[in-house]
């Protein structure tokens, strides 16, 4: 063995570039760009747009652009809407936007999804630093580059981009994209958010940012290959022709106020609206009061198995710079759906911002820029490349919960707000995704626009609204369902009923969820699949007294046709999860419950699949509440009797709801008396209750309280299940046991048990 | 001058305390978490968030499941106001969810040369207004 020494430390500029150039010349893969997909801070000023704008810039002028531009970034929504194929599509889950050269989105379509501001400048970057000058693409006028995979930038893969550029004499000046949900992405199940992929393989299409539309024309080759590898190709071709058409139509009317008042002045509009809304955020972090804002969410579920994974959030306000820290949040999971690229829970912590903060700002990649996020790589919500992603949603909608939660607190001093102080929103897409053979005969993977139904958060002032838009597009519909039977083999035998006390209670409640209750008929193959959690930890937490959501179950009543039981009986269609569950009315059904994670299980005809809608974060101590709208709600049978006593300590006649006035007042007195009788002063509680780790049997991922920057993980060893703690980057990989096999271990262990005790002896081979 | 920090909650920039908002009670030092102030107590959440379907023949039923979730209420010690209620896993230090700096705090209103309270609002639009107006006519903010 040769053994060097002396080896210099460093090396010079000359040997630096021969390395450069070999590496340039021998790059393997182009993946996706660190230098790219972590900074989520606009570009530096171009030479053109200092020029642009050092020409002098009219501010009528540039408002009259500006409005002009959203104009037509509303008109392509609309058209996206009205045309588009994907369920997501007709239910406004799509955005458009105009773009810097360098990928800053300069607007965004007033409707729509915000969450795409902070997001598509990366496969913008990416096209701009590895396409633009490469040979074999390049970049021409009436190019149009397609895109997917969250690990090169997006809210999650099953959202699909057409994204072409404007030109002028052969230059690059802005580019205009629409992006949809499309569902159904080839993923390892139906409807494109698969809550069983267990290898980034499992999710779906993988598209880096690639050319499908050269020079104005749609590439046949490589669209049959995308065809070929989705379930719907007819939905993959369809909404291509869509995106195309939107975007030029937003381009032809790009074209026309660039024709008018010059490409400079239109290059300086587009850049002066990004550096405008960086000044205006800076100043308004400034508003807020210097110290630090911390929030802890946990999640229960890796769609698989119950665990708990914590999702640590701190912000930190001084002057003008806000710092947002992630450490702390459990480790990604190796072998689940859960995990996040960084990106997506970006892009969701700008929905809060842009949505929920401050929605009078142009919706600009700027909102966000000058705020510092800090997090390490290999956490669920900023997942390593090798970390499957196919619910990523489950990390990147606690972003916004964090971001949602803490502004109120940041904010609430401040004499000037841009919004309504407002408790959590609902946070899971409580829904249920479908696939399999149409009674058309067409092979379709989607999902229920119910996902749409998230209930508000109360309001210092008033409820929250019932099942009323998604915390990701205020805008977005839930979709007739009469409409969708037309096209799928299954029915909502209940749809939208609410679910009686599924509310945040609260001085002002948080707004309620509906139940959804599906069975299919009349299909040769069909199931469904649900990817939530919160079935045994709530996923939304109360503001100030009020209380969070609930947890819900997924309900089933498996080997039985219920349609043939409401045939034969009509008066068992009468159905509630309520009643059916606890009162059982189909004797020959298997009843049962579940968390939200159901891969994808095949319905046969007339069994029951039974959701929950969750509720908003109630505002407010509940016995503060206004005993009348307590007792309105138990008349309306939002509430029962037992929660308006127990909860909101109102005493009525249940006969005539009458409002108990006297009784309420002693109820409440009592229930205040109770507080001060059983409440422990804080020091003396955190020594109860605090626990040196977490409870022996919870597989537990996160640090244990802020004061440690180790993380407690369980990992599966040899020798089972072993808690280790240590520092991220020292963790062992964590990769869950099947459950099936821990399911089969379980009972395994018990026959022997019952064998032994007795006496029964039996021969099996290994 | 008292800012409003949450519903329930000022720092009282003289004393440089927390105060209940309801009672004026003195809920500690500004400096520190107001939580060190409150009187605490360990929910089990299925008493809050009640099952709706059998719990004996369920194993999910709309409640929190008791040993992955605790619901922590934080109290007045002065009125019982319920100011905060924490979801936590058993065991888990409670989140210190705000520690503000006052100096910077008082600084900041100075420059504002405003009364904190007077300003007050719960934002934009006719019913915040409203409502913002009742809670100051009942005395609850300046």
């Amino acid at each position: 063995m040769t053994i060097m020494d002396n080896r210099p430390s460093t090396l010079t500029p000359q040997e630096q570039q021969w390395v450069d150039d070999f590496m340039d010349e021998t790059t393997l893969f182009l993946g996706p760009d660190p230098e790219i997909m972590r900074s989520h801070s606009i570009a530096e000023r171009s030479a053109h747009e200092e020029l642009a704008i050092a020409a002098g810039v009219d501010r009528l002028q540039i408002e009259r652009i500006r409005k002009r531009i959203a104009g037509a970034l509303d008109e392509g929504y609309e058209m996206c809407e009205a045309q588009g194929a994907a369920p997501g599509a007709k239910w406004g889950d799509l955005t458009t936007a105009i773009y810097t050269a360098a990928g800053d989105v300069s607007y965004l379509s007033c409707h729509g999804v915000i969450a795409f501001s902070a997001i598509l400048h990366h496969p913008i970057r990416y096209i701009m630093k590895y396409w633009k000058d490469e040979p074999t693409v390049g970049i021409h006028e009436g190019d149009g580059f397609i895109h997917n995979d969250a690990r090169y930038g997006n809210v999650h893969n099953t959202d699909q981009s057409m994204i072409m550029p404007i030109m002028r004499e052969g230059q690059i000046i802005a580019w205009v994209a629409a992006t949809i949900h499309e569902g159904e992405n080839g993923a390892c199940e139906p409807g494109g958010m698969p809550s069983g992929s267990e290898t980034p393989f499992d999710d779906g299409l993988r598209m880096s940012p690639f050319k499908i539309v050269e020079r104005g024309e749609l590439r046949r080759d490589l669209l049959t290959f995308l065809q070929h590898s989705v379930r719907d190709p007819k939905l993959q071709l369809a909404d291509l022709k869509v995106k195309i058409t939107a975007v030029r139509k937003i381009m032809e009317r790009v074209d026309k106020v660039i024709d008018e008042v010059g490409v400079d002045t239109f290059v300086a509009a587009l850049r002066t609206t990004v550096e405008d809304v960086d000044l205006e955020v800076r100043r308004r972090i400034k508003e807020l009061p210097d110290g630090t804002y911390r929030m802890d969410q946990f999640m229960d579920s890796t769609l698989k198995e119950n665990i708990l994974i914590k999702f640590a959030c701190k912000v930190t306000v001084k002057g003008d710079h806000m710092t947002v820290d992630l450490r702390g949040t459990g480790p990604e999971i190796l072998n689940r759906a859960i995990n996040s690229p960084l990106c997506s829970v970006k892009s969701m912590m700008m929905q809060a911002i842009l949505a929920f903060w401050w929605p009078d700002l142009p919706r600009s990649t700027s909102a966000m820029s000058c705020i510092e996020i800090i997090s390490d790589e290999g956490t669920w919500a900023d997942a390593s490349y090798d970390a499957p992603m196919g619910q990523s949603l489950q990390a990147s909608f606690r972003g916004f919960s964090a971001m949602q939660a803490l502004y109120s607190r940041m904010s609430f001093s401040t004499p000037h707000k841009y919004s309504n102080v407002v408790a959590n929103w609902f946070n899971q897409i409580n829904t249920f995704l479908w696939g399999g053979i149409t009674q058309h005969g067409d092979s379709v993977g989607n999902l229920c626009a119910d996902l749409n139904g998230m209930p508000g958060g109360a309001k210092p002032f008033r409820d929250g609204e019932d099942a009323v838009s998604p915390l990701f597009c205020a805008m977005a519909d839930t979709a007739e369902q009469e409409v969708m039977e037309e096209e799928v083999p299954f029915m909502q035998l209940v749809s939208k009923r609410l679910v009686r006390d599924n509310m945040g209670f609260g001085k002002f409640t948080g707004g309620m969820g509906y139940e959804m209750i599906v069975a299919s008929e009349g299909t040769p193959q069909w199931g469904f699949m649900t990817v939530t959690s919160g079935a045994k930890f709530s996923s939304i937490y109360g503001m100030y007294g009020g209380y969070g959501c609930g947890t819900y179950p997924l309900s089933m009543v498996k080997g039985t046709n219920v349609y043939e039981h409401v045939r034969q009986d009509p008066s068992k269609f009468d159905l509630s999860i309520e009643k059916v569950m606890n009162e059982r009315p189909f004797e020959d059904g298997r009843y049962s419950t579940y968390h939200m994670g159901l891969q994808f299980d095949i319905a046969k005809d007339g069994e029951l699949y039974m959701i929950s809608q969750g509720a908003g974060g109630g505002y407010g101590d509940p016995l503060e509440r206004d005993p009348h709208a307590v007792v309105r709600d138990a008349e309306l049978g939002r509430v029962s009797q037992k929660v308006a006593q127990d909860i909101f300590a109102v005493v009525y006649d249940p006969e005539t709801f009458r409002l108990d006035v006297a009784g309420t007042e002693r109820a409440r007195a009592a229930a205040r008396a109770a507080r001060l009788e059983r409440g422990t002063p804080f020091a003396q509680f955190c020594e109860q209750f605090v626990t040196p780790e977490p409870p022996k049997d919870l597989l537990y991922y996160g640090s244990w309280g802020s004061e440690t920057s180790d993380i407690t993980a369980t990992v599966f060893t040899i020798d089972g299940p072993e808690r280790v703690v240590a520092p991220l980057e020292e963790l062992p990989i964590v990769m869950v046991p099947d459950r099936r096999e821990v399911k089969i271990a379980q009972l395994e262990a018990r026959i022997h048990e019952l064998e032994s005790k007795h006496g029964d002896v039996a021969h099996r081979k290994a | 001058m008292r800012v409003p920090m949450t519903e329930y909650l000022v720092i009282d920039l003289d004393t440089e305390r927390w105060v209940c908002r309801v009672c004026a009670h003195d809920m500690g030092d500004a400096h520190d978490t107001y939580k060190a102030g409150a009187l605490v107590y360990d929910r089990d959440p299925s008493e809050i968030h009640q099952p709706i379907i059998d719990p004996e023949r369920y194993e999910y039923t709309f409640s929190p499941d008791p040993n992955y979730c605790r619901i922590l209420e934080y109290y007045c010690p002065g009125c019982a106001t319920q100011i905060e209620a924490e979801y936590l896993p058993p065991g888990h230090p409670p989140t210190i969810d705000m520690l503000i700096d006052v100096d910077a705090l008082r600084a900041q209103w100075a420059e504002r040369g405003l009364d904190a309270e007077q300003v007050f609002t719960y934002g934009p639009g006719e019913d915040a207004q409203k409502y913002t107006a009742e809670l100051k006519a009942a005395g609850l903010v300046r």
